[in-house]
């Protein structure tokens, strides 16, 4: 990867986005400066004033492409890394802020806004990997500190990262959760999303709520039933898909299917 | 670019801020013309797309707004839907939503003041490269961090973007058992918040004075966080209903957040300096102890003493907590139930950086008609860019650097939180 003996230069970026991904490496305070001490950080400007020019290693990318300035930001991010991982939910599926994609963005921005015409920003929140080529998506809103651990510690010792694909319950039966769905009529999306927080929210007494966004097989319509028999109707099942990777395959269908007009409910 | 009468200073991003802005400085043949903060990190509508959502979804929205202060939002959040559906939340439960506001201070401020604003006094680009020289200091700012995650991570299910808080209390409360080991670490790293307060309180800092009116929550019985009223330096005390009335946004064309005012036009200052001044008799005893112990005091208007008031809130949030959970009793329910009604709510509540103001029109279903959100850094830019002002005049004989320095330092002063305004710092002084 680099000159023998020199250690791995790290870039992280921030494209639209809560910043909640980044800090997500900030925030595992045992491990911090273990993993400063093992790569040179060339760029990241939650953490340090310092920058060292490209190309980088290793460049992690949160946030997503909502205007015109960071259709080309990405492309010289992607010119200057050599492998890049996206972080979370805006990087892999556009976000919350995907939400627009739904809807006529004008209409958003006069609600926000007093003067539209100040706002220079894109109808469509895209992912990452709609833009350039990505070595490996983490998904999460936020990522799971412990996967962005096992990725870095993966790169650094030149070994493939083990990240699953499979759903949530997967992890819920690890975990030795009663079904909330079954048990307690209580929605969950846990059988088509992707696995990786260790299912919080059932452990939690809640269902998923779909934050890592579907899974590898992800199949919402088979869900639909199920969801239907506990209360769920058409539009909140489409509303409880549309959240923070609404615009994700096949969430993004399985949602439209249940509101043919912007994510909101009829009148 | 650089010649006798024209000096421009560009900095491509400022670091050690939460997201994404610019400032630019106009300088005319050696005056100070005007200072702008160009906010341009992209709108993401959240405003917009609440509209039609469920009066249960917007703790988990406005989570998103903000990686570092996710907790603030919930707790504006609930308390403005429970206000538009006539619910009051009270007892244990209100005190668990304090303990996880404890836990929010604690990471937030703590990673502020060991991470973004102690490598400016010190001289260094950031922490991590301030380890190289201190490390065991750096070592026990993550130990204080980490236990301020822990609270949020166990009462809310993760640090970032917490899963456990609903509209009416939590979907699951911590037994006492669960609570232990958080009582245990917070007890551990009391000794490093109080060495906290004497190692900045150290720092040197430049002697400067500014008049801006504080504005913060007050409540008569504690240092207010959750519930109570609007206040102010210059008298004013208002129910939060009334908010809008005495606070108003304003658009402007350099930036994407939304500049906030008082109804008068003039500038006013949320966050820890304002919270201090106002609440600064309801702070815990030591707390107060060791704010005398350094020389800071509820008068104090030196925006650059922002960081030992911090570290002071840290040492208040890590009592608070303490206490909290010594005197924990589980309440019977999770949450109380909130049945909607067509209304309109407002909550407030005191995030890290700052007041942080919410409010929900609701439908008879308790679909949202309408959602506001005033964030803390919004509200400050403008004595933000005042600062600024006044430094960069006082210091125009500065080289650039210097100057670029001094006015990155200022603008840390506020832990300006840009997503969360809407938000990216690109510094350009022009002196043309």
């Amino acid at each position: 990867m680099t000159a023998p003996g020199a250690k791995p230069r790290l870039a992280v970026w921030k494209f639209s986005s809560c910043d909640g991904c980044q800090l997500t490496l900030l925030d595992r305070e045992d491990e911090l400066l273990a993993v400063a001490d093992a790569v040179d950080i060339g760029y990241f400007l939650e953490a340090t004033s310092a920058q060292v020019e490209g190309p980088y290693d290793v460049s992690l990318v949160e946030g997503s492409i909502t205007t015109p300035h960071d259709v080309e930001r990405i492309q010289e991010v992607r010119a200057a890394s050599k492998v890049l991982i996206t972080i979370g939910a805006c990087a892999t599926a556009g976000g919350i802020q995907g939400l627009r994609n739904f809807a006529d963005v004008d209409e958003f921005v006069s609600v926000v806004y007093a003067s539209p015409s100040f706002i220079d920003t894109l109808a469509t929140s895209t992912a990452i990997a709609d833009h350039v080529p990505v070595d490996l998506e983490l998904r999460g809103c936020p990522i799971d500190g412990r996967q962005l651990l096992e990725v870095v510690g993966a790169l650094l010792a030149g070994r493939k990262p083990v990240v699953s694909g499979q759903s949530v319950c997967v992890e819920c039966k690890a975990a030795g959760n009663v079904c909330v769905l079954v048990a307690h009529g209580t929605p969950c999306l846990g059988p088509v999303t992707h696995a990786g927080c260790g299912a919080l929210c059932p452990s939690y007494h809640r269902g998923c709520y779909g934050c890592f966004g579907p899974s590898e097989s992800s199949m919402p319509e088979s869900l639909a039933p199920a969801l239907a028999a506990v209360g769920m109707d058409e539009s909140d099942q489409g509303r409880f898909l549309r959240t923070f990777n609404a615009w994700a395959e096949p969430f993004r269908s399985a949602s439209t299917v249940r509101l043919p007009d912007p994510h909101r409910r009829q009148p | 670019m650089s010649d006798d009468t024209t000096r421009t200073i560009k900095v491509e991003a400022l670091a050690r801020v939460e997201g994404e802005g610019a400032m630019h400085v106009e300088i005319r043949d050696g005056a100070l013309v005007g200072v702008e903060l160009q906010i341009y990190e992209p709108p993401r509508f959240f405003e917009a797309f609440l509209r039609g959502r469920r009066h249960t979804e917007p703790p988990d929205i406005t989570a998103r707004i903000c990686g570092i202060c996710p907790v603030a939002y919930q707790m504006s959040a609930c308390e403005a839907i429970e206000d538009a559906c006539g619910v009051v939340v009270d007892g244990p439960l209100r005190a668990l939503r304090r303990l996880l506001y404890c836990g929010e201070w604690i990471e937030s401020h703590t990673l502020h003041v060991y991470m973004l604003h102690a490598p400016d006094f010190l001289g260094y680009h950031g922490a991590i490269e301030m380890a190289a020289d201190h490390r065991e200091r750096v070592e026990q700012g993550l130990a204080l961090k980490k236990v301020g995650n822990q609270i949020v991570e166990v009462l809310g299910g993760r640090a970032i973007h917490p899963l456990n808080v609903r509209v009416g209390g939590f979907y699951r409360v911590p037994t006492r058992r669960e609570l232990q080991p958080v009582l245990d670490g917070l007890l551990r790293v009391r000794e490093i918040a109080e060495g906290t307060v004497r190692w900045v309180g150290a720092f040197d800092m430049p002697d400067l004075t500014y008049d801006h009116e504080l504005v913060a929550l007050s409540r008569p019985d504690e240092y207010a966080v959750v519930g109570g009223n609007v206040v102010s330096s210059s008298g004013l005390d208002i129910p939060v209903s009334a908010f809008l009335d005495e606070f108003a946004e304003e658009h402007v064309a350099r930036s994407n957040a939304l500049h906030a005012y008082r109804s008068d036009g003039t500038r006013y200052l949320v966050g820890p300096m304002a919270r201090f001044a106002l609440g600064y008799d309801r702070l815990s005893e030591s707390a107060r102890a060791a704010a005398v112990e350094v020389g800071v005091g509820p008068d104090d208007r030196n925006p650059f003493r922002s960081i030992v008031v911090r570290a002071v809130e840290v040492l208040h949030a890590v009592d608070e907590a303490i206490g909290l959970i010594e005197a924990y009793e589980p309440p019977d329910q999770p949450a109380v139930p909130v049945e909607p009604r067509a209304g309109v709510g407002h909550g407030v509540s005191e995030a890290p950086r700052g007041l942080l103001y919410h409010r929900y029109t609701l439908d008879d279903e308790g679909f949202i008609t309408d959602a506001v959100i005033v964030p803390p850094t919004s509200q400050n830019q403008p004595s933000i860019e005042a600062d600024l002002f006044r430094l960069v005049e006082q210091n125009l004989d500065l080289d650039d650097d210097a100057l670029r320095h001094v006015c990155e330092q200022s603008i840390r002063n506020h832990d300006p939180c840009i997503s969360c305004a809407t938000h990216f710092l690109d510094l350009t002084v022009d002196r043309g």
